[in-house]
């Protein structure tokens, strides 16, 4: 019985790329459409939305956007879109706008997989462009040294399906049928004399050209019409081999074995899926974005990648100096665009970074400390209405970003951090002459800075200007110590955790307020100490072994406790992530191994140590 | 007697579907319809952007429910944002009054079409099945709620009762409020057209081949939802479409 629209079905059959699909295909994609109907002048698809289907234009006509607005293509009867964003990460690259009164009939994404992963003339059809970008990617993955050096296991999604090679055709097709896949590995059968090894494969299309086709009866053997001579890859190869070993064969699937068994089956797709979440990729995204909207909605891309450095195994470093690459990003990104909109700044000015951005160990649930230094020639009355709006613009689209506003409000939003260069010198000064713990309890993060936009020179002036003065300031760096002990490790007398009892999160220690944060501020007192410039904490903890201010191998054990500390912190998050949570800082002890457990109370016990030798060394014996 | 008429008219409009499904499921004795009605319906201020619906179209032998039968059924179930082939269905089904050449011309199902195909009463299970729950959407309700009703009352004893939303009676609010005055109708004008095809085409909907019971469906659907976009919004509530 006729029970596929036949109206739907005379339509494909007339346009590219669905002609060329065979007529068994084709009735089963009709029977999967959606239909939707948009009036001209509106909207189809917006910029980052979420897609879920191919749109094929029934009647009508769509007109395609680049994301800086400019008309990309016009679309009528038989044109696609949304190709590109199904190809990546399900998100809208190109906004789509109906002109006319328009009749869209929807592929479904798992449809539009299964012809892309089937079909090479439906595949090179949609993806001409995506395949000219992955090409790209391993030409860039070759000559970069890059962080990510990824296994291929990583893209592994599913346990590999198989079946003997002596089962019939009938059984491989129901065993593909049952579990949804379009390729089936084929084993060796146990008398073989390599048994339990891979024999070939076989996708759906080999059924259709050479079973059904052929006439084979049902019964035939899988392992007479399978293709053997098999192109695989060994599970410790990197991601971008598979890239190539795909690319130069011209292959959708190939499976990955360890040790002569399969281990999974990677298709084309999950390449160009996992390509998208690379954190080089998310920073050359920011760029290309041109509004805040657009901005907020690359938020789950940097999640995304923070997840997956995390799973690769990449150290606190380099995770912490990816994401504040990011959040740079954003910031310079913003900024250019408040110019945009603001006209150009009527005088020069830096815009700082502060904390850990300007540390480079910046995490996923970071809030935004940042400030402004205006030219001596600054004026309130003629320049100020423009900062403090372009200050604003840029703190309010952070905080759209994920980057919450700083409850200690430093931020250029204050008039009191966006001042000229002078008075900023006369702060540091007030600061170091004369200390009190009051005002230095809050100004801390002042110590890290960096500049980000415009004058950052400005800022590298500032720092030689702290670097100069701290170091002779005694009662400076008794007080900035002071302050740093003000955080302890959570060991108590018996040696154990500590909780913190703020009601909230009872029986559990915050790793950043209890372990990252004291680290890194001790770091930065023996930094100023010792004259040093460099700002993240393990920069500051190499130069402060080099200068041999700590007792032998004190300063390595604090790179190690810093090291373990933020990965603890690090992983937690990345978890959160990953089961949809909200990430915080709060981590029960229960829920650590008994391992990881022993080997923070080592890091707390080397922190505590560290603190006292600290306050010996800077307020001497009182 | 100007208001009387009045009043008669806005009790018809305002029938009480949810108390009449709860009437209907205390008195009816056949299972499916039970299961039908227990289904229930909707509240009448609700918006039509929260309502599945799904669109019927029958073919038939003719245009008289106690004479003639159905031949064929299409459906297909929507919402406002899409039309889901994914549960269209389509039946022949074999009418108890004999086919007569001319319906045979208009929906191309013949005598050896329907020797083949099963008796109403073998799908009437996933007929219902199928409008459960969902508000029906034809074109013309003259046809696939009164043939439906006989079909049940000749082989059950038991009608069916059900809102439908008619895209023609929604054209002829558009196009019919008001008749031709003299003058228009001696300047030659004539009404718009109601019937899908052309009610389609002011859509800027596609052609589709008319009288094959599924297609008839998808366009009937199609055209509900460009009502909707044109002339309505997601929050109309269903009130003011279903009858």
């Amino acid at each position: 019985m006729q029970i596929e629209p036949i109206e739907v079905l005379d339509f494909l059959r007339r346009f590219p790329p669905f002609n060329g699909l065979p007529e068994e295909t084709l009735g089963w994609v009709v029977t999967e459409i959606e239909v939707g109907y948009f009036k001209a002048d509106t909207q189809i698809l917006e910029l980052g939305q979420q897609v879920d289907a191919l749109h094929v234009i029934r009647s009508g006509a769509v007109d395609i956007y680049r994301r800086n607005g400019e008309l990309y293509n016009k679309l009528s009867e038989g044109g696609f879109f949304g190709e590109f964003g199904l190809l990546r990460d399900g998100k809208i690259r190109f906004p789509a706008k109906a002109i006319e009164d328009t009749l869209i009939y929807f592929l479904p994404v798992a449809v539009f997989n299964k012809l892309f992963d089937e079909f090479e003339q439906f595949a090179d059809a949609v993806e001409i462009e995506d395949r000219t970008r992955l090409r790209q990617a391993v030409a860039r993955r070759e000559d970069a040294n890059e962080l990510m050096t990824s296994k291929v296991t990583s893209l592994i999604t599913r346990e590999p399906v198989s079946i003997i090679s002596s089962a019939s055709v009938h059984e491989a097709a129901l065993l593909m049928t049952e579990s949804s896949i379009s390729s089936l590995l084929i084993m060796n059968p146990p008398d073989h004399p390599k048994a339990n090894s891979v024999a070939g494969i076989i996708t759906d299309r080999d059924l259709r050209t050479r079973v059904v086709a052929e006439g084979l009866p049902y019964s035939t053997p899988v392992g007479e019409i399978m293709t053997e001579e098999l192109i695989t890859i060994d599970a410790s190869q990197f991601v971008f081999e598979a890239m190539l070993a795909m690319l130069r064969h011209n292959l959708h699937h190939l499976p990955v074995l360890q040790k002569d068994r399969p281990v999974g089956v990677i298709a084309i797709s999950d390449i160009i899926r996992y390509e998208s979440q690379n954190s080089l990729f998310v920073v050359s995204n920011i760029f290309r974005q041109h509004s805040v909207d657009d901005l907020k909605a690359l938020v789950s891309d940097v999640r995304a990648s923070f997840i997956r450095m995390v799973n690769e195994d990449a150290n606190s470093r380099m995770i912490g100096s990816s994401m504040a690459v990011i959040g740079r990003s954003f910031k310079q990104r913003l900024l250019e665009l408040g110019e945009e909109a603001l006209g150009p700044p009527p005088i020069p000015y830096c815009f700082l970074a502060l904390g850990s951005m300007a540390r480079d160990e910046m995490l996923i649930v970071t809030d935004q400390d940042n400030a402004m230094i205006l030219d001596d020639s600054f004026d309130p009355k003629l320049h100020d209405d423009y900062f403090a709006a372009l200050a604003k613009f840029v703190s309010d689209g952070l905080d759209a970003c994920g980057y919450t506003y700083c409850t200690g409000n430093i931020m250029a939003t204050n008039t009191q951090w966006r001042q000229p260069k002078r008075v900023w010198q006369q702060y540091f000064t007030e600061w170091i002459d004369n200390p009190s713990l009051e005002g230095l309890l809050h100004s801390s993060i002042f110590f890290d800075l960096e500049g980000v936009w415009g004058k950052t020179e400005w800022a590298d002036h500032l720092n030689d200007h702290i670097v100069r003065k701290a170091r002779q300031g005694k009662r400076f760096l008794a007080a900035m110590s002071r302050n740093a002990l003000n955080r302890t490790p959570p060991l108590g007398f018996f040696k154990d955790f500590v909780m913190e009892q703020d009601g909230r999160q009872n029986n559990t220690i915050n790793m950043k307020r209890r372990g990252t944060a004291p680290l890194a501020d001790l770091a930065r007192v023996h930094a100023l100490a010792i004259g040093s410039k460099a700002r993240n904490s393990f920069l500051r903890l190499d130069e402060i072994i080099e200068a041999d201010i700590l007792p032998r191998g004190r300063g390595q054990d604090l790179r190690d406790a810093l090291e373990l500390i933020s990965m603890v912190r690090i992983r937690h998050q990345a978890l959160a992530l990953e089961r949809g949570e909200t990430p915080d800082n709060s981590i029960a002890p229960e829920n650590l191994s008994e391992f990881e457990r022993k080997n923070l109370k080592d890091a707390f016990q080397i922190l505590s140590n560290a603190q006292k030798f600290m306050k010996f060394r800077y307020q001497g014996a009182r | 007697m100007y208001l009387s008429t009045e009043k008669i008219k806005t009790d018809i409009q305002q029938i009480d579907w949810l108390q009449l499904y709860q009437q209907r499921l205390a008195s009816v004795k056949d299972d499916r319809l039970t299961s039908f009605y227990k289904a229930g319906t909707f509240a009448p201020d609700t918006p039509i952007k929260a309502i599945p619906f799904v669109a019927v179209d029958f073919e038939t032998t003719g245009f008289d429910p106690k004479r003639d039968g159905i031949v064929s059924i299409g459906l297909v179930p929507f919402d406002l944002q899409r039309i889901h082939c994914k549960g269209a269905k389509h039946w022949i089904v074999r009418p108890r009054t004999t086919l007569d050449k001319d319906s045979v011309v208009v929906h191309g199902i013949t005598h050896s079409d329907i020797k083949s195909a099963p008796d109403m009463m073998r799908i009437v299970e996933y007929l219902l099945k199928a409008l459960e729950g969902r508000i029906v959407v034809v074109h013309h309700r003259g046809i696939e709620r009164p043939f439906l009703n006989a079909a049940l009352e000749k082989r059950i004893n038991e009608g069916i009762v059900f809102p439908v939303v008619d895209t023609m009676e929604l054209e002829a609010r558009l196009h019919r409020a008001k008749p031709l005055t003299l003058w228009q109708r001696f300047r030659g004008h004539t009404l718009p057209s109601i019937r899908l095809v052309d009610s389609r085409e002011r859509y800027h909907l596609p052609y589709y081949r008319q009288h094959h019971a599924l297609t008839d469906a998808l366009a009937t659907a199609e055209l509900f939802l460009a009502q909707v976009s044109h002339r309505f919004s997601e929050d109309t509530p269903i009130r003011e479409l279903w009858k």
